[in-house]
């Protein structure tokens, strides 16, 4: 069997609260990051809290959401995190979120790499029939990212988010079981 | 259009109201046992709930309401006589981007294409524009619930994602579509 | 749509903590039926702490991986029985455990009918690829009933049973998606 939580630049790993609460502590005063990541109003929250919340979610996780940090393959550094939400069970549909919070990995291959290993292991660990993710239509380094990985448009909610005094569409992606095995030369089977 | 004294909760035969803890579990209780009905109205698995569920799942509702705010919750009540008819709500409120996401249902067969519905939809809409000043309200629904689909068109909204076979259900996939309105559109819609 | 509630003689409701507890006490005075459904020891608990241990069950909501439902007969509404459905979610794979508490109900198409809505829920409503079951090879009439509604025989564990002073084996059973599809498709024409 393959190892599904190396890839060629990074690798996944379990997320440790204390370490983690650190790194988003940094990571999340850089707002570019945080306004790239999520729609909701981007907050300054003490390390304290952020683990607790992080130790709260870890321990929630259950068959519903797996949880990762990433780290660079060959100093062990950690980068970012992904985590991977089912949002409907009988449909075998999760959203996939990443992000990486060292801005000096910006457009490196590192997403890119995140997001094969991510995909490889929703489509052959947890078996699900499609990944969707959101993106924001001013993080367009994101979405030529996640077009190359193999996401199909799916279409955009108009004028989600109010940043700035602007208003900005949320797109939808998809890519489908069948979509990403044939990417990958039909070496699955099922 | 509407003004202060035009009523929020008041439709021609039906009206928005709160949960009756007393009287409402059975009635919903009834509908969970509609296949048809948790099919049409929800996309995880459906499964029948007794009236004691239901009313711990209002309570848990009412919790969450009065905790985080982000959402707002009605019974959609017949105004003769204060039935039970269905429910109607906005969730997952954003309030930095002004957004909302609607979810309406009738829940008996026999209270089906009686404008119910509508009734119901126009009065959460003008709530959620007019009152909680939202941008816009989105909707999620199976491309199979024709009904829900045609309901949201008459009132502009528009399909603007489409989730390809991310249901399935006797034994063959569906796509999962989200709707959008914004609230430009429903004013223009509203006074034309 | 089809209707998955609904079968041709019972319906499925809700488990409710206080009907079930109060038919699962009568139940669990008639030691065969123990024993048939059963590999634990048989014993007998009160309505009281029955009813807290199946309002416990329902206490946080609606886990995916657990379908527990009451068995009503269509004709009078009478609670003859339950069944329940545990999903290992990740791998697609469902167990089942089925039972008629109220004996006039054997041998009647109940079971039969039961089983029927339960294969339908887990393959069309929940999706799973798989579902399996395990029967005591001293319960010959359920282990038809699996045979006709299309379980096959996987396995079985050697006298792992031991009761009345006699070794008995446990049965392990399975059907898959594709041929409950098939059968369904058999029965259409």
């Amino acid at each position: 069997m393959n190892d599904i939580y190396k890839g060629e630049l990074v690798r996944l790993s379990a997320m440790d609260p204390d370490e983690a609460s650190k790194a988003f502590s940094r990571w999340d005063r850089d707002s570019e990051f945080r306004r790239l990541l999520g729609s909701s109003a981007s907050d300054l929250v003490s390390q304290k809290n952020l683990q607790k919340m992080i130790e709260k979610d870890l321990e929630e996780q259950s068959d519903d959401e797996h949880i990762f940090s990433v780290r660079k393959l060959d100093d062990d550094q950690l980068l970012g995190i992904t985590d991977l939400n089912v949002d409907n069970w009988p449909g075998r549909d999760a959203f996939v979120g990443l992000g990486i919070g060292e801005r000096e990995f910006w457009g490196k291959g590192y997403g890119t790499d995140l997001m094969k290993l991510v995909l490889r292991y929703a489509f052959t660990e947890i078996n699900m029939n499609r990944v969707t993710l959101t993106v924001f239509e001013y993080n367009p380094r994101a979405i030529r990212s996640y077009e190359k990985a193999g996401f199909r448009h799916e279409g955009r909610m108009r004028k989600v988010l109010n940043k700035e005094g602007e208003r900005w569409d949320m797109l939808f992606m998809g890519i489908l079981r069948e979509e990403w095995k044939e990417q990958n030369g039909n070496k699955i089977k099922n | 259009m509407f003004n202060i004294q035009t009523q929020l909760f008041d439709g021609q035969d039906v009206r928005l109201g709160p949960i009756d803890h007393e009287k409402d579990p059975e009635v919903e209780s009834k509908w969970t046992h509609d296949s048809d009905f948790m099919r049409m109205y929800d996309t995880d698995p459906a499964r029948p709930m007794s009236a004691a569920m239901v009313k711990k799942q209002y309570e848990k509702l009412e919790k969450q309401i009065e905790e985080n705010k982000e959402m707002y919750y009605f019974t959609i009540r017949a105004r003769s006589d204060d039935r039970l008819l269905g429910k109607a709500m906005i969730e997952r409120i954003e309030w930095s981007n002004g957004n909302g996401l609607i979810r309406i249902g009738i829940g008996s067969p026999e209270d089906h294409r009686k404008g119910y519905g509508s009734q119901g939809m126009q009065m959460l809409l003008r709530f959620a524009f007019a009152e909680l000043n939202l941008f816009r309200v989105s909707a999620e629904v199976p491309e199979y619930n024709e009904p829900a689909v045609a309901l949201l068109k008459k009132f502009g909204f528009v399909e603007e994602v489409r989730r390809r076979q991310a249901l399935e259900r006797d034994g063959r996939r569906w796509d999962l579509l989200v709707f959008g309105l914004l609230k430009d559109d429903w004013q223009n819609q509203a006074e034309g | 749509m089809k209707n998955i509630f609904r079968g041709e003689l019972v319906r499925i409701t809700a488990e409710e903590p206080e009907a079930r507890a109060k038919v699962e006490v009568r139940w669990q005075g008639d030691s065969e039926l123990h024993r048939l459904a059963g590999a634990e020891p048989a014993m007998m608990e009160s309505e009281k702490k029955l009813k807290e241990w199946f309002e416990k069950q329902n206490e946080n909501g609606f886990k995916p991986q657990r379908y527990p439902f009451s068995v009503r007969t269509l004709e009078d509404d009478k609670h003859i029985g339950f069944f329940g459905l545990w999903v290992d979610l990740i791998h697609g794979e469902a167990w089942v455990g089925i039972g008629i508490g109220e004996r006039e109900y054997w041998g009647k198409g109940y079971g039969t009918d039961m089983m029927k809505l339960c294969l339908q829920y887990a393959f069309t409503e929940l999706n799973v690829h798989r579902v399996s079951l395990g029967v005591h090879e001293y319960n010959p009439r359920a282990l038809r009933s699996y045979e006709k509604a299309g379980f096959q025989l996987e396995g079985r564990t050697r006298r792992d049973i031991l009761r009345e002073g006699v070794r008995t084996d446990s049965l392990w059973m399975g059907i898959l998606r594709d041929e409950w599809l098939q059968m369904q498709t058999g029965d259409q024409q």
